[in-house]
């Protein structure tokens, strides 16, 4: 029974998948007015050849702050759990 | 529809990973399901920013001015980056669990709640 | 856990280029493709290939943790302030007062294709110099966590 549902969920979940490569055509992008902006200024505004470090760091440079204070705090939480323990420091729970 | 390439790669690794996450019962691989995920899911934000023809987004040198989408592959990038973050978590946290239970298996810790 | 001498002489004479070809990819991440992000984890490869041949305890002797979460917060507190330096500056938050200045990285680039300039482009190599040093610390630290513990656990 419970195989069964797993099957059918995936079979539903392939069948929904698979309209993607049906109804999108590759290397045909449907919306291109912001990156042509992008392409067309970046040399302007950013002042750098690469328009892929200016979309980063430039005109979305808040994702790039955000995901550096996450990346932050994932390596404060890996420090966390699996530091040593100091002498005399025990596990609470134990 | 062979043209859609880089789509059905997208499909076939999301439904890899998929069945990772839901039919395996060690951690370990779960986790690493959830890492497929996050690659069919990357593939699929560059491979929609492709233009017909059109080169890297960089002026240096540059043999021509069409040019593919530069925003996706920005927001990549930090998708990149947050993935190998939470994975190192992810594996920290494996750890954690295996020197609390001595076990990383899912239906031994489900035993062990009841 | 220390592998052979062959390992142990091929990783130390390979280290070096590996960070300055990672520095590389960080200082041109304006012109050529790269950034802050490839290249400090081209940096923590080097720092993960150390790791493997050498065991982490030999290079915890050498390189305290401290001081590796100490060059993480360093890049994550160069990044924000390179932000503010646009308050100072009088515009607004992230904004690249630096560029077509004349000042630090502040010439003018050519329209169109050129052949690069690496004095351009304002903040964004400063940015990238950052992240670059965050990246570094904090794939560093998080594979010597990882495998110093594994190998005090005895997994």
């Amino acid at each position: 029974m419970k195989r069964v549902l797993v099957a059918a969920i995936f079979l539903v979940w392939a069948a929904m998948l698979c309209t993607i490569p049906l109804f999108l055509s590759f290397g045909d992008p449907a919306a291109t007015d912001m990156d042509t902006y992008f392409i067309g200024r970046g040399q302007a505004d950013a002042a750098a050849n690469n328009i892929v470090t200016s979309v980063v760091f430039d005109f979305r440079g808040f994702d790039t702050l955000g995901e550096s204070v996450v990346l932050f705090t994932a390596v404060t939480g890996v420090a966390l759990m699996v530091r040593e323990k100091r002498k005399g420091e025990e596990h609470e729970d134990e | 529809m062979l043209a859609n390439l880089p789509y059905i790669v997208v499909v076939v690794l999301f439904l890899i990973g998929l069945a990772t996450i839901v039919l395996k019962r060690n951690l370990i691989k779960i986790f690493l399901g959830i890492v497929i995920l996050e690659s069919a899911v990357n593939l699929f934000i560059v491979s929609l920013g492709y233009r017909e023809g059109g080169i890297a987004p960089i002026y240096t040198n540059a043999p021509g001015t069409l040019m593919v989408l530069p925003t996706p592959q920005a927001l990549t990038l930090t998708s990149i980056v947050i993935g190998v973050a939470t994975s190192a978590l992810l594996l920290s946290f494996a750890i954690v669990i295996w020197k609390k239970y001595g076990s990383i298996e899912i239906g031994f810790l489900r035993r062990l709640k009841e | 856990m220390r592998m052979s001498k062959i390992v142990r002489t091929g990783a130390s004479i390979l280290y070096p280029f590996i960070v300055i070809f990672g520095l590389y990819v960080i200082m041109h991440g304006h012109l050529t493709p790269g950034g802050g992000f490839q290249g400090g984890a081209v940096i923590a490869t080097g720092a993960a290939l150390l790791l493997v041949a050498f065991s982490a305890g030999e290079i915890s002797g050498m390189v305290r943790k401290s001081t590796l979460m100490g060059q993480e917060t360093l890049g994550l507190l160069l990044f924000i302030g390179a932000g503010i330096l646009g308050l100072i500056m009088g515009a607004p938050f992230f904004a690249n007062v630096l560029a077509n200045s004349g000042l630090l990285f502040g010439q003018a680039v050519l329209p169109g294709p050129n052949p690069g300039e690496l004095n351009t482009a304002g903040v964004l190599p400063i940015m990238n110099i950052a992240v670059g040093v965050e990246v570094w610390g904090g794939l560093a630290i998080v594979v010597m966590y990882l495998l110093s513990t594994i190998e005090r656990e005895g997994a």
